[in-house]
């Protein structure tokens, strides 16, 4: 079989999830232009969108012909090459239709694209380089000063912008590699600390306890950690907690309320507490069977935010009801398991630390994305992989399973 | 140790698949409880997200004469309206719409406030707007995104002004009744009864309005059918038929003297049903159907000829002669006379009692009279001397258990009190003292402080064309008989009255000349007093039926400033009665009615023969 020899054809599970999601998001785009009253901010873009579907299906199969040698001699080149292209977006760069008020995409050639994209894909191709040095991982703490500034810095420059979204899946990639790394889970812990130290400052009581039971379990670990590090530990989340109430502060009105009406809806019942609202009632409304393609009152009559970007999924819901929440989830898990199943096959640890950084990208985007349509994670500008209009999106996601095909090609 | 080991990768790998499906299963856990377990909810919430409720107004009952003919009846308006939206849009809406339909003033304001004050239904700017206007806001269709153009029913007075005070008129519902428990659940533009039968049978009238929906956009944009959808159908008020007799009504209005005031009712013997109840002037209540037009009502109002007063009811005027017919039934009742008797003091022209002359109206007197002839010249003579025989206090009790006092109980609102001195006290309250005896001499010819509406006067025939029974005057078919009052005589008694009536219209009686071709009629003529210095006001009762028949209808007629009974209200009632009669009896209608019709038309007038009875 001359097919078989191509290893996007060899590996036709990923790469068909990867297709049928695609599609499914073009069939959804096209539904999120069918209103009563047709705008032209979504009517037609189902097209553009599957355009770049056919030149990302072309990309995808030339990058899987690169051997993964070639990507990992190029990761800190690549890496730095992003690094300076977001300092300079954040110098020249533009908003673009629902996130006008931010420096997140570069005009180039009259194409926009979001260098923020391209550099989740390099920041986990250096992650991986840099973490696949050590066949026994990173033991102790201090071997992820590295790691955490490789992912810091591209982190930083995208809160800059400011584009809070793209800096979680930065998140996602950071956890889901050091744990393919090898890293025990006291140190992942300990590692997160700041963070759930910087959340849980919201009450002095709350946040009291949470400091207790992490001095407890330094404590325990006494014998894992020097004391510079649980010193580390203990001053980082001392100043997470201390500057939480600045950093609220420092906040745009827009995302502090993004934060409260997750809290409370009625908060903010015209703004973002619409958005929430109206979201619930389209997939609430959509019941078990929804109410058919392209029929969803809530979007039809204009009631949904950004129906076309990030509340697709709320389009899914409302017109194919549980079934199309359920069956769009149970293909997320289906293309993840094959990614961990890949990751488990390869022997080598670059490629499976890429592939876990991926798939950190891909699990966050999905939770948090699919999450704020019911309202169980606050509102975030975060498109759903695949199916959220968007072409340099699309683009980047693709060529990163381009790549994860690529590194498989020696997997059977 | 080397993390890498497929052992390590393996149990790396099983951690994370615990990982993802536990994420992506509670994800799932949340939309099953949005979408199955909670889905109700918020399908409604959606459906009120999309869905605008809107009235559909029921159409009013229709109401109907005695032979089915309408009376009130709807035709097709427009109503226009603004979908509930954000206050700004709609106040920017409102004031775009100033340029092409007509909004006074004080309505903008309420407008205003309406708009500001926000709510999910829609606001009525016009419940009646003309086409000119709705045809130009269609037009512009594009710049009124929000606006609804619908078609509701709208009253409909065929017989305009002649029907006005009976019939009454609708108006579009206040304030104060959508804040009273009355009307609760009724909206602003509900049309509701403000006067006569429309007031009286409202609740009949009125129906239940329906629901339709329109689907709207976020921005509150009408999307879709313009006429809505899944309606819950509005049920149309009952209909109601009347006694009321609409040829009738209209006949009377052609003959009633034309620029003067008045009243006319027209009763069916048989059962009290009202045929007709007209007042003049009148009104065309076709004005008051939509949105009131201030400056006609301003003018209606402050007309010193008082259009909007319903004379037929609301009016009170002293009786004169007619309440003779009540003396003389009194006085039957209570055997203090016999229809043959004759009064001791035979009529000179006036009776001498209590120190001063009581004077009869005819100056050279009647003589000695029966009670036939005493009624037929309306003589004061002997009805002083039967009042003397009734006294004052049997005469007191007595009218007033008839409810003279009060009221005829019609199914009309604003039904004026009649006043009749409820007992000696009386006098001490109104004029400071005691009534004397002599008191009664006045009663007993209608004089004195005494004063009725025209339909309890009809009523005073009702009794003497019954049989002594009047039952109260009723205009709704469907209302159950009322008692009035009844007298207890024997029917040759009534008959002696009856005849003392009939000599009225007979050769020498009073009103010879509005004596008719076909009919008996039975009547009396009567004057009130009227303002100091003005013509007195008319009366003329009678009732009237088959030559040598059973008495079939009464009419009165109470024409004001009209000067002595016989020259302007009997000829108006033999009129009215002649119409309704012929048609009754199948003879076929004419102008041409009464005997000085005849005499004017040269016509042959063999039938007015005097009878063997008349001198």
């Amino acid at each position: 079989m001359k097919l078989d020899g191509l290893p996007w054809a060899r590996h036709w599970p990923f790469t068909g999830a990867v297709l049928a999601l695609s599609l499914f998001g073009v069939a959804m785009i096209y539904s999120a232009g069918v209103k009563n009253i047709p705008s032209p901010v979504t009517e037609g873009i189902w097209v553009r969108q599957a355009i770049v579907l056919l030149g990302s299906i072309l990309v995808l199969i030339g990058l899987s012909q690169i051997p993964s040698r070639w990507f990992e001699w190029m990761a800190i080149p690549l890496y730095l090459l992003s690094l300076g292209v977001l300092a300079v977006t954040l110098v020249i760069g533009t908003g673009s239709g629902t996130a006008e008020g931010m420096r997140s995409f570069l005009n180039v050639a009259g194409f926009q694209f979001q260098p923020g994209e391209a550099a989740k894909i390099t920041t986990a191709l250096a992650l991986a380089k840099l973490l696949a040095r050590k066949a026994d991982g990173p033991e102790h703490l201090r071997d992820l000063l590295w790691p955490v500034a490789i992912v810091g810095a591209p982190l930083a420059l995208v809160v800059l912008q400011p584009d809070l979204g793209t800096a979680l899946a930065f998140v996602g990639i950071f956890f889901a590699a050091i744990f393919w790394a090898g890293t025990p889970w006291p140190m992942i812990l300990f590692t997160a600390s700041p963070g759930l130290s910087l959340i849980l400052s919201f009450s002095t009581w709350i946040w009291s306890a949470y400091f207790l039971s992490l001095i407890v379990g330094l404590y325990i670990y006494r014998y894992r950690l020097y004391l510079v590090e649980s010193l580390g530990v203990i001053l980082a989340n001392l100043a997470a907690g201390a500057i939480a109430q600045p950093l609220w502060n420092s906040l745009q009105q827009y995302q502090r309320n993004r934060i409260l009406v997750f809290l409370d809806p009625d908060i903010d019942p015209q703004g973002a507490g619409w958005q929430l609202v109206q979201s619930k009632v389209a997939v609430g409304s959509g019941g078990v069977l929804g109410k058919g393609f392209t029929l969803g009152t809530q979007k039809r009559l204009n009631f949904l935010p950004e129906q076309h970007t990030d509340f697709i999924f709320s389009v899914v819901g409302e017109e194919l009801g549980f079934v199309g929440t359920s069956l769009a989830l149970v293909f997320f898990g289906y293309l993840f398991f094959r990614m961990i199943r890949l990751a488990q096959a390869f022997d080598d640890p670059f490629s499976g630390i890429f592939v876990f950084a991926i798939l950190g990208v891909w699990l966050t985007h999905v939770v948090v994305n699919v999450g704020m349509t019911v309202g169980v994670v606050p509102i975030t500008g975060i498109p759903l992989p695949f199916i959220s209009y968007g072409g340099s999106f699309l683009l980047m996601s693709w060529v990163a399973a381009g790549l994860v095909v690529g590194m498989a090609r020696d997997v059977r | 140790m080397n993390k890498y080991h497929h052992h390590q990768r393996r149990l790396r790998a099983v951690q994370a698949r615990m990982f993802v499906t536990t994420l992506l299963g509670l994800l799932v856990a949340v939309f099953f409880r949005a979408q199955v377990y909670r889905s109700a909810d918020w399908s409604l919430q959606s459906e009120s997200n999309r869905l605008r409720p809107l009235t559909l107004p029921a159409p009013r009952g229709t109401i109907r004469d005695r032979a089915g003919l309408p009376l009130a009846d709807n035709v097709p308006g427009y109503s226009v309206s603004i979908l509930s939206a954000a206050p700004d849009s709609m106040l920017s809406t409102l004031e775009r719409m100033r340029q092409y339909l007509e909004i006074d003033g004080d309505r903008y304001r309420r407008l205003e406030e309406q708009a500001r004050a926000g709510g999910p239904q829609p606001i009525l700017v016009s419940v009646d707007a003309p086409f000119e206007e709705v045809a130009a806001i269609e037009e512009r269709r594009a710049i009124f995104p929000r606006v609804l153009i619908e078609t509701r029913p709208k009253r409909r007075y065929p017989v305009g002004e002649i029907g006005a005070h009976v019939i009454g008129s609708v108006g579009e519902i206040n304030q104060a009744e959508l804040d009273s428990p009355e009307f609760e659940g009724a909206e602003p533009g509900l049309i509701v009864g403000r006067s006569g039968i429309e007031w009286q049978y409202e609740s009949t009238l009125q129906g239940e309005a329906g629901v339709r929906y329109v689907e709207v956009d976020a921005t509150g944009r009408i999307v879709g059918s313009f006429r809505g959808f899944r309606r819950v159908e509005e049920t149309p008020g009952q209909d109601l038929d009347l006694h009321l007799d609409r040829e009738l009504m209209e006949w009377i209005h052609q003959i009633f003297p034309e620029g003067m005031g008045g009243a006319v009712v027209a009763l069916e013997v048989e059962t009290g049903g009202i045929l007709a109840l007209y007042s003049a002037p009148s009104y065309d209540p076709n004005v008051f159907a939509g949105v009131v037009d201030q400056e006609e009502w301003d003018r209606l109002n402050r007309d010193p000829q008082s259009p909007l007063f319903n004379r037929t009811i609301s009016a009170k005027y002293p009786p004169g002669s007619p309440m003779k017919l009540i003396t003389a039934l009194v006085a039957l009742e209570a055997g203090v006379i016999t229809p043959s008797d004759r009064m001791p003091v035979a009529c000179g022209g006036g009776y001498s009692y209590g120190g001063r002359v009581w004077r009869c109206w005819r100056e050279e007197g009647h003589g000695s009279l029966d009670l036939a002839d005493a009624i037929k010249n309306s003589c004061n003579v002997y009805f002083y001397q039967v009042g003397l025989r009734i006294g004052l206090a049997r005469m007191l009790e007595r009218v007033n258990d008839m409810g003279f006092g009060g009221r005829c109980g019609v199914d009309l609102p604003s039904e004026a009190a009649g006043t009749y001195p409820e007992g000696p006290e009386f006098w001490v309250r109104r004029y400071g003292y005691s009534p004397r005896e002599g008191e009664v001499l006045n009663l007993a010819i209608g004089q004195g402080p005494i004063e009725q509406t025209p339909l309890m006067v009809a009523q005073y025939f009702l009794a003497v064309a019954r049989d002594g029974s009047a039952p109260a005057p009723t205009l709704y078919r469907g209302a159950p008989p009322r008692e009035g009052f009844r007298f207890d005589v024997s029917e040759e008694a009534l008959e002696v009255v009856r005849e003392g009536l009939r000599r009225v219209t007979r050769q020498g009686g009073t009103a010879y000349l509005s004596s008719l071709e076909h009919f008996d009629l039975l009547g009396k003529t009567g004057t009130a007093q009227s303002v100091e210095g003005r013509e007195t006001h008319a009366w003329f009762g009678a009732t009237a039926g088959l030559r040598g028949g059973e008495p079939e209808i009464v009419v009165v007629a109470l024409v004001e400033f009209g000067g002595g009974g016989s020259e302007v209200a009997a000829p108006l009632v033999a009129r009215a009665a002649d119409f309704y009669l012929r048609g009754q009896h199948g003879i076929p209608r004419d102008t041409i009615q009464t005997l000085r019709d005849y005499i004017n038309a040269r016509r042959n007038t063999a039938w007015a023969v005097p009878t063997p009875e008349a001198r």
